[in-house]
């Protein structure tokens, strides 16, 4: 963890490119729902456009945390043949993986500060989160970290056995991005959409984490968030790893 | 004349060599039409809560989403593989094979690479526009799809100037590689009317990143709300910024002193 906060501190301008890159999409969600919510007589569906500000502040960081060891990088890992010397390593690969991102959230988290006072100033967020909130948020974007982590490592082992793990990557983005909060807020979906949203994992890595700074949530259905989020991290590493385990089993290396 | 015929070469070269890879059609295919699928459920989403986006009816949205993915295909194909190409040959210190050729080296580090099958993508776009466009009804005549044409095409020089003059700056910076999904984010803006960004956020996607005139402009063309004022002065644009483009690639040239090879 420490070598990767080392890294990623080298590559400040890298970082920054990255982040502003990021910061794209939102801001792009953001100035349309705002301009609909001023046109139409200051809200849509209740949001007004100072809450629309803060839910898609918030969502910078949640994104920014939710970026993982996805499963591109196994196509590369297995492409490039890297993978045999990290089989032959004492610890299963997943730990540095997960290591390796969680240090580097801590160099973004301090870079994204910057960028979060000026989308602020830009945008008057309207955000008045309770203490309990908050500690319900920071717990909530590390699960929501490990969570994605765990959906994406699985997608990854599909790259043992098919060399377009790709296509299926985008299937998975595109379903994420709709069901999941991070297009719009789940509230502004048709009844149905929410209600599928609930039994799936997506909401728990973004819409989650956000409502639960931004919105108005009790503390029941904030404990049962986070309740929800710990049954998906337990139930995706499971299934991690058995796919694991076959996979490991169906390998057999390129170059190394 | 020299360096269309090279840069017609490349092409077929490029085109060949992709095409043995006939799967990734396919894989191209289900990506577009993921792409156009996302497109269309935010499109009608932005619609049930309003009729109107800063005077945008929804066809004619969707008219200026299939020219935003028509020119994004045109970037993927011809624009991108090369400055991917060309970033990566200034880190490796493979460059000096391209500009040792006798051939002017903007040309060829501009030609190198083709990904065909991402004229999908261009397809793709293309549909949606038609689509849009009948539904809007009213007819466009010769003149509107003579001035898209154009505007197309001056969007298309533009964002590849833009590219360019970034990735000349990998001269000094090496390290460039996120650039790539810069560029990638701040293109997401050509989906809506640059008319709905606050000003300051509207000036940065017309001349820093001319996203605005790429997208906006040949959009216009289509539903007849483009002034012959705003045409002119993106013409304008065009030749003022390729022409800098090679002066900058020149200006970079010179200072590049090659990373052994």
């Amino acid at each position: 963890m420490r070598t990767a906060i080392a890294e990623q501190i080298q590559y400040r301008a890298a970082n920054y490119f990255y982040m502003l890159g990021m910061v794209a999409e939102p801001v792009i969600y953001l100035v349309v729902w705002s301009t609909i919510a001023r046109s139409s007589g200051g809200a849509v569906n209740g949001i007004t456009a100072g809450q629309f500000a803060s839910y898609y502040i918030v969502w910078t960081l949640v994104r920014n945390m939710n970026v993982v060891f996805g499963a591109p990088f196994w196509e590369f890992r297995i492409r490039e043949g890297n993978f045999s010397g990290q089989l032959l390593r004492p610890m299963h690969p997943i730990h540095y993986d997960i290591a390796y991102f969680a240090g580097w959230k801590f160099v973004v988290v301090a870079m994204w500060l910057p960028l979060a006072v000026g989308l602020s100033a830009v945008f008057h967020p309207d955000l008045h989160p309770s203490a309990l909130e908050i500690c319900v948020f920071i717990v909530a974007i590390w699960g929501a970290y490990l969570l994605r982590t765990a959906v994406q490592e699985t997608i990854g082992m599909l790259n043992f056995w098919t060399t377009r793990g790709a296509a299926v990557f985008d299937l998975y983005m595109a379903v994420e991005l709709l069901l999941s909060g991070r297009m719009v807020p789940l509230k502004l979906m048709p009844g149905w959409v929410q209600t599928l949203a609930n039994f799936l994992p997506f909401k728990w890595t973004f819409g989650f984490p956000i409502e639960s700074l931004v919105g108005d949530m009790s503390t029941r259905s904030l404990l049962l968030g986070l309740g929800a989020q710990a049954l998906w991290i337990a139930g995706m590493f499971t299934v991690f790893r058995f796919a694991f385990r076959y996979a490991v089993r169906h390998f057999s290396a390129v170059g190394g | 004349m020299n360096a269309l015929r090279v840069g017609w070469l490349y092409l077929r070269m490029g085109i060949l060599n992709e095409l043995q890879y006939r799967v990734n059609f396919f894989v191209q295919l289900l990506q577009s039409l993921i792409q156009v699928g996302t497109g269309l459920v935010m499109l009608s989403l932005v619609y049930s809560h309003t009729n109107e986006l800063h005077g945008w009816k929804e066809s004619e949205l969707l008219a200026l989403i299939g020219v935003q993915i028509l020119l994004g295909g045109v970037i993927h194909t011809f624009i991108q593989p090369n400055m991917e190409r060309l970033l990566e040959d200034v880190q490796q210190g493979t460059l000096d094979y391209a500009l040792t050729k006798p051939e002017d080296s903007q040309v060829l580090v501009s030609v190198r690479q083709v990904r065909i099958w991402q004229v999908v993508e261009m397809i793709s776009g293309l549909v949606l526009v038609i689509v849009g466009l009948t539904r809007v009804g009213s007819s466009i005549g010769v003149l509107d799809a003579l001035a898209f044409t154009g505007a197309l095409a001056v969007g298309a020089v533009l964002v590849y100037c833009f590219w360019l003059i970034v990735t000349t700056g990998a001269f000094w910076v090496v390290r460039m590689e996120h650039v790539l999904e810069l560029f990638e984010g701040i293109y997401q803006t050509g989906r809506w009317p640059v008319g709905v960004y606050p000003g300051w956020l509207k000036y940065s996607v017309t001349f820093l990143v001319p996203v605005a005139f790429a997208v906006t402009v040949p959009a216009e063309a289509l539903t007849s709300r483009l002034h012959l004022g705003t045409f002119l002065v993106s013409v304008c644009f065009a030749f003022a910024l390729f022409a800098f483009t090679r002066w900058f690639w020149r200006f970079g040239l010179r200072h590049y002193s090659g990373a052994s090879a």
